[in-house]
């Protein structure tokens, strides 16, 4: 397989008319509009990375009087901020996106789940969202958006928390199955996207499958909305083609110092210097769902770790056993490692207790731990004993 | 209807179940034990201890076997090295969070999650104890139930209890991550939330977390006190379900074991609160008929329909809940309030006993009832009616310190003058008993005849079902119960407290054409009370049923009209129903709860 050098893109960002996009959708059957999206090969940028065709497909595919789509816009990953700058600078696209997935599935309402911090851009958005609803009703077509604020948690991102917070519970993630497109909000078939999923499939809508399976890879079709953070001198959003390598990002986002880049914010990988080359920016390799941090040799590793796991101590929903008192112990145990309190093959013990929390959580937040807390151990394992 | 059949594997063996069942479910069917531990039949699914993964090939996670369905052609290992790795993580975490402090600790033996740790033989955990001082203070503030944080596995259980079996919601999940526990309104304690005292939490809680307050010491010292006349009254459930405290199977009727126990132990008295429960009947049934006549004669509204008053949980239920029904409310005290009345008063008097120096002793099925002997209306006697409430686990307790082998005692019988009681008291232990008891005396008062059923047996107003109904019709009736001839009698009954809520609803909408409802706040009635032993399960809970039911049958004399040493007390104490030291000893009134 051949790998890509840096090539950016401009699909997301790009201004259109998306009430020509939308009568063109409009116009044609769901099935042939899902089809264009599964042949587009494109996965969703939540995270997850799930073929978003199948997941409009099966959630068309349920019988039900009452469907829903929700765009994910919780946006808690440390280090990503690309759905911020997606809703402010094209919010029309989002909207758009929203109404073509409500064609697609046949739900008649979306609602738009808004990270809590971002409540400021609540005014512009209500505006935007009565004009929309206007036209969805000149134009007859039975769907309307809403918002809803987030309750502040980071696991709320969690499509199933997600639901639970918005139908007013707390938000803990629910067992799966069943899987949203078949129960999701309020017992119902729900598609739940991320932000910039909704876009692509928009602009997959708009100009057909082919344009985007020509970007990217196999694995890893179309481009990708990347917050860049960290230890670089152009940190900020760039649109890129997927599949490149690490060393070909950090050529150019590095600083010329960088040590390493943490991949997928604190639920991702961190790659070392050394792998740079091997890595693939992709599914293929490490997925992402945005986040890149990069990291240069005056970062203490132990620190970065230790913040992670400080982060996930206190966002774990509390609920399972493996991720509330597994993430404690994670931390806890690196600091008696650190401080001399438990011999440095404890920290073997730690990453045996990862592996449990990886396989034995209830959702992708317990799941995910592990990462970033082995692929740190393992490249700097002596930065965390000494 | 047959439903789809599902096929897969279970450690290589094949089944067919059917379409919805669980993992753990079709595991069970092939006896793998799969272990558990914030499942619980009564409940719904939560899938959040984590401790019941198994291995599901194909997969690269580790299903929770409670929570996931079965799919066609599945593979399932239930305790491959993955999942025992997985296992034994989960105990050890847990453990690390734990206040293991099992000797000391009032569940030792019965903890389920000290079961576990044992099964796995956790030995020396590898992990570091997470747990802090200021989680070790325990909430001592409800004369009911203590909550200690320190022993809490947050599994949920009482949460999903209070929720969904109660409708109460004093117990909810707060804080997230580090900080998770079960907390309760705003984090104030268990006595100044809306908890009914019922104990449903307390029956569920694998661990030691959630506890009844215990007495047992107290009821010690007063019996071996020689300054002390100690009396103790035994509620109608204890005697189907204080056997379980001693292996046997639930429903085993040892009411003469019971007596032969607390005799040993040293009680002065022993006698029945299935004594009062009889007079409940009198009192409560002529309370039911002064309504209806107050209706049908005198053109007047009274409040309609009558509900019950013996369950303590739903009395603190309605008073926080619905206080504007409180008028609907028998105006009847609980039997165990009644019996301690009159200990202190007709008893006393006839004993030649100072009511001072008298201690009165519950051993109950039920938490809630240790709240209500503290109510300051419940000192009728001039003292407090009923000093101590033990649960029949607590009697459980008692009878193991005091070294009595309880299985190989011989049957006694009550003592004298509150200690008779009749088939009808027997069966208030259980959902619709209080409903058949009334039905039996009421309907021979009116009509001068047996109520019409075989065997006595009022077949619609038990079973396990959420409400029930049934309606009998007065037909010629003695001359003084005119106003009631053709009048059709409704009754509703009612268990668990979420189902009491739906239809405290509908009789706040005024349309549920009952004139009597029977309120019972546990599952089952009081055989499946807060204070029972444990574990508790609907068959459990059945097996008691089926045990009082048995005991009704047996007994000779199974009308409480017909309550010789009831006939003795109107005779030579009270002289008439509602008269006035009924009044003052035997009824009580309700207090609006309601915050906002
Ligand atoms: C702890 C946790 C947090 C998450 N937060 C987000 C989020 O902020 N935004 C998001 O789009 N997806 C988030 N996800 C992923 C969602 O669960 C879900 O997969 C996604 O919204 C699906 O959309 P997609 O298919 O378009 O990616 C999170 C998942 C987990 C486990
Ligand atoms: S993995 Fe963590 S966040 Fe997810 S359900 Fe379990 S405790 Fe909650």
């Amino acid at each position: 397989m051949k790998n890509k050098t840096i090539k950016k893109v401009d699909l997301i960002f790009e201004q259109v008319d998306h009430l020509a996009i939308l009568d063109k959708t409009l116009n044609r059957s769901s099935e042939e509009i899902i089809l264009d999206i599964i042949d587009s090969g494109l996965r969703g940028r939540g995270g997850a990375g799930f073929p978003t065709g199948l997941k409009w497909k099966f959630a068309r595919n349920e019988d039900s009087e009452q469907k829903y789509v929700i765009c994910n816009a919780d946006e808690g990953e440390p280090g990503t901020f690309k759905d911020r700058e997606i809703l402010t600078q094209v919010p029309e696209k989002v909207l758009t996106g929203m109404a073509v997935c409500g064609k697609a599935i046949g739900a008649s309402e979306g609602y738009i789940y808004l990270r809590a911090e971002y409540n400021f851009l609540l005014p512009m958005l209500h505006q935007k969202i009565d004009t929309f609803n206007n036209v969805l009703k000149e134009k007859k077509f039975d769907f309307s958006v809403a918002i809803r604020s987030g309750s502040g948690a980071y696991v709320c991102g969690e499509e199933t928390a997600l639901m639970e917070s918005m139908e007013g519970f707390r938000g803990e993630p629910r067992n799966k199955p069943p899987f949203p497109t078949s129960k999701g909000y309020l017992g119902k078939p729900t598609s739940i996207n991320n932000v910039e999923t909704l876009v692509f499939a928009l602009m997959i809508a708009n100009l057909g499958p082919k344009m985007f399976k020509e970007l990217g890879t196999f694995d890893s079709r179309g481009s990708k909305v990347f917050s860049i953070s960290g230890d670089t001198p152009s940190a900020g959003i760039y649109e890129l083609e997927l599949g490149m390598t690490l060393e070909d990002f950090v050529n150019e986002f590095g600083d010329g110092d960088t040590k390493a880049v943490q991949i997928g914010g604190a639920s991702g990988y961190c790659v070392a210097r050394k792998n740079f080359k091997s890595t693939v920016i992709g599914f293929e390799g490490i997925p992402t769902g945005g986040s890149m941090m990069l990291f240069n040799s005056s970062r203490s590793m132990y620190n970065i770790l230790r913040d992670y796991l400080e982060f996930f101590e206190e966002e774990s929903c509390g609920q399972c056993t493996p991720c509330r008192i597994g993430c404690q112990q994670l931390l806890k145990g690196v600091e008696a490692v650190k401080k001399g309190l438990k011999p440095p093959s404890y920290l073997e013990n730690l990453q045996r207790l990862s592996e449990t929390m990886k396989i034995a959580s209830k959702c992708g937040l317990g799941q995910s731990v592990g990462n970033p807390f082995n692929s740190i151990i393992n490249n700097f394992r002596e930065e965390i004993i000494y | 209807m047959s439903k789809f059949q599902v096929n897969l594997k279970i450690n290589n063996l094949a089944i067919a179940v059917d379409e919805g069942t669980t993992i753990l479910e079709a595991a069970r069917q092939l006896n793998f034990n799969i272990p558990t531990l914030c499942h619980h039949d009564d409940i719904c699914v939560a899938g959040n201890c984590r401790v019941c993964v198994v291995e599901q090939k194909g997969s690269r996670l580790l299903p929770a076997a409670c929570a996931t369905p079965v799919g066609e052609g599945m593979e399932i290992l239930t305790n491959s090295m993955k999942v025992r790795q997985a296992r034994k993580h989960v105990v050890e975490l847990l453990l690390s969070e734990h206040n293991a402090d099992c000797t000391r600790c009032i569940k030792n033996g019965e903890c389920e999650l000290q079961k576990m740790s044992n099964e796995y033989r956790t030995g020396n955990n590898q992990f570091i104890s997470l747990l802090k001082e200021k989680d070790k203070v325990i909430d001592f503030s409800s004369p009911s139930i203590s909550k200690d944080d320190s022993k809490c596995i947050r599994c949920q259980r009482c949460v999903r209890t209070c929720a969904e079996m109660q409708a109460v919601n004093a117990l909810t999940v707060a804080y997230k991550g580090n900080n998770m526990r079960i907390s309760t309104f705003l984090n104030k304690p268990m006595n100044d939330v809306v908890c009914t005292n019922c104990g449903q939490c307390i029956n569920r809680c694998p661990t030691g977390s959630l506890t009844e307050r215990t007495y047992v010491d107290q009821v010690f010292e007063a019996v071996y006190d020689p300054t002390k006349f100690v009396v103790v009254q035994t509620a109608p459930a204890t005697r189907v379900a204080i056997g379980e405290e001693f292996g046997l199977e639930p429903g085993t009727r040892v009411t003469g074991k019971m007596v032969a126990a607390l005799r040993r132990i040293g009680f002065d008295k022993v006698l029945d609160t299935d004594f009062s429960a009889d007079l409940t009947i009198i009192e409560e049934g002529y309370e039911l008929l002064s309504r209806l006549k107050a209706a049908l004669v005198d053109g007047k509204a009274p409040a309609l329909p009558m509900m019950t008053s013996c369950s303590p949980g739903w009395i603190k239920f309605q008073e926080h809940l619905y206080p504007e029904l409180l008028e609907n409310l028998s105006s009847c005290k609980s039997p165990q309030q009644m019996f301690g009345a009159l200990a202190k008063t007709y008893y006393a008097e006839r004993m030649n006993k100072n009511p001072a120096d008298m201690i009165v002793v519950s051993i109950m099925p039920c938490t809630a009832k240790k709240f209500e002997a503290n109510r300051p209306e419940m000192r009728g006697s001039g003292y407090k009616d009923v000093d101590f409430v033990l649960t029949t686990r607590e009697l459980g307790m008692m009878i193991r310190q005091a070294g009595i082998d309880f299985n190989k005692l011989e049957n006694e019988s009550y003592d004298g003058m509150l200690g008779e009681s009749t088939g009808a008291g027997v069966i208030f232990g259980n959902t619709g008993g209080v409903m058949e008891a009334a039905l039996r005396t009421a309907y021979e008062i009116i009509t001068g005849r047996e109520v019409p059923f075989s065997n006595l047996s009022i077949k619609p107003v038990r079973g396990m079902e959420g409400v029930k109904e049934a309606a009998i019709r007065f037909k010629d009736v003695l001359p003084e119960w005119n106003f009631l001839e053709g009048v059709e009698l409704k009754v509703g009954i009612t268990h668990g407290l979420a189902n009491a809520k739906l239809l405290m609803d509908k009789v706040k909408e005024g349309n549920t054409g009952f004139h009597f409802i029977e309120i019972m706040a546990c599952p089952g009635g009081c055989i499946g009370g807060g204070g029972q032993p444990l574990p508790t399960t609907l068959a459990i809970r059945k097996k008691r049923a089926s045990g009082l039911y048995e005991e009704d049958e047996k007994m000779i004399l199974r009308k409480s009209h017909e309550n010789p040493e009831v006939k003795e007390l109107y005779q030579s104490f009270l002289h008439q129903p509602l008269g006035h030291r009924s009044h003052d000893l035997l009824h009580t009134h309700y207090y609006s709860r309601k915050k906002i």
